[in-house]
């Protein structure tokens, strides 16, 4: 049990963050090493991105960039965007979401709920074509705000002062920590902070292999590397498939009794691959969100196969 | 032989072909013998013999930059897969 909960203050936004450490036990592959995951689902709308909408608006607001009450609009594929949304309801500034056309429904639906308006961009063309889109409408209105976690320094920043020192203190021995790559943010923030405390440590970054059906680039120049990303502190890059990232997923609710998202599930299958191979220490995974906004798509309870050919099409994560 | 995966974007240059087999026990061998089967594809992810910033490019399920680069073996059983660079994993 917790030693103490504190006395109650301040509102919603107040409890972004310190989330909690889990040890997986039940997850481990062998007695030499320990695996941790860190909960990012227990923040206020489920997933890590809170921590980065809070500290890209509470920056932009403290520097006058975002004036009271001016819109914001920001490219998402959910998470990121339910998070402003929230913040916005909030704060007082009504918020737009460029969203990819094939994300799970529960993302529109809790946009909605939020009061955010949806913009919606072709699926086909990914998180890229998003945001394009989102780049291309603020452009045509001043009047917009654009927080754009893609290359906004806060979204790191935040990681180094918060999701860093946190992963420091509850597992002070780590040797490697393993995240979903998306912006870079996470994993150059937190890697920062773990190569200053810990200078053998090794950060890996996880990505989806990206199905067919969303590889809408008309050319190669149309590639994106996220300037929030600072490549030189990855020390290994793993490419997961939907399949196995389902894999995961299932595997940390049957065995750990975790409800997350599709990211963790891959980033749990990197986890416990790169656990395996290590004589002894100990490997931290970031669990990116919970599985509710992953409900409608039934990864839990589907066939496999069928599941993954449907996948193939869709930006889950 | 391995196979070489071909992202949508680059099938132009492979006649449509999602995958062309190749030799050479490198990444750097593989990938000489995907360009001299297909030469356009040469220009279009490499210039002066160095690979664009817009690909990535994988063995089986690593990326080849943490290894050693295109120097990193290939054995007839891997799958080296090219990829656009692109937003994603995120939200």
């Amino acid at each position: 049990m917790p030693a103490t909960v504190g006395r109650a203050s301040g509102d919603l936004l107040t409890t972004i963050g310190a989330t909690p450490m889990v040890e997986l036990r039940r997850l481990t592959p062998h007695d030499g090493v320990r695996l941790f995951g860190k909960l990012e689902g227990a923040n206020p709308t489920g997933s890590v991105k809170d921590r980065v909408a809070l500290a890209m608006i509470g920056s932009a607001r403290a520097s006058g960039t975002l004036r009271p009450g001016q819109a914001i609009l920001e490219p998402s594929s959910g998470n990121t965007g339910i998070s402003l949304a929230m913040i916005g309801r909030l704060l007082g500034h009504p918020v737009r979401i460029v969203l990819p056309d094939n994300t799970t429904r529960e993302r529109e639906q809790l946009l909605r709920l939020y009061g955010a308006q949806i913009i919606p961009s072709p699926g086909a063309e990914g998180s890229n074509g998003a945001i394009r889109m989102a780049q291309v409408l603020a452009r045509a209105d001043p009047s917009l705000f654009m927080p754009y976690q893609y290359g906004n320094p806060d979204n790191p920043r935040v990681h180094e002062e918060t999701t860093g020192p946190e992963i420091l203190e509850q597992v002070p021995e780590v040797d490697v920590f393993v995240a979903g790559l998306g912006t870079g943010g996470t994993l150059t923030g937190v890697g920062r902070v773990l190569k200053r405390a810990r200078p053998g440590v090794k950060i890996i970054a996880v990505e989806p292999h990206p199905g067919e059906q969303v590889q809408g680039l008309r050319s190669l120049q149309e590639g994106f590397v996220p300037p929030v990303l600072d490549e030189t502190l990855l020390d290994d890059r793993y490419l997961v498939n939907n399949r196995d990232a389902v894999v995961g997923l299932r595997r940390l609710l049957r065995d750990e009794a975790i409800f997350a998202g599709l990211s963790s599930g891959a980033a749990v299958a990197v986890a416990v691959r790169v656990a395996r191979e290590m004589a002894s220490g100990s490997v931290v995974v970031l669990l990116a969100d919970g599985g509710w906004k992953y409900l409608s798509a039934e990864l839990w309870t589907r066939e496999l196969d069928e599941l993954s050919d449907e996948l193939e099409g869709s930006l889950l994560w | 032989m391995s196979t070489v995966r071909i992202p949508p974007v680059l099938r132009q240059d492979t006649d449509g072909s999602r995958t062309v087999e190749v030799t050479g026990g490198t990444v750097a061998g593989a990938l000489d013998d995907l360009f001299a089967q297909h030469p356009a594809l040469r220009d279009r992810v490499s210039s002066n013999g160095t690979l664009s910033e817009f690909i990535n490019v994988y063995v089986n399920d690593r990326d080849v930059r943490y290894r050693d680069g295109l120097e990193t073996p290939v054995g007839p059983e891997d799958t080296i897969i090219l990829l656009p660079a692109m937003a994603g994993g995120g939200r």
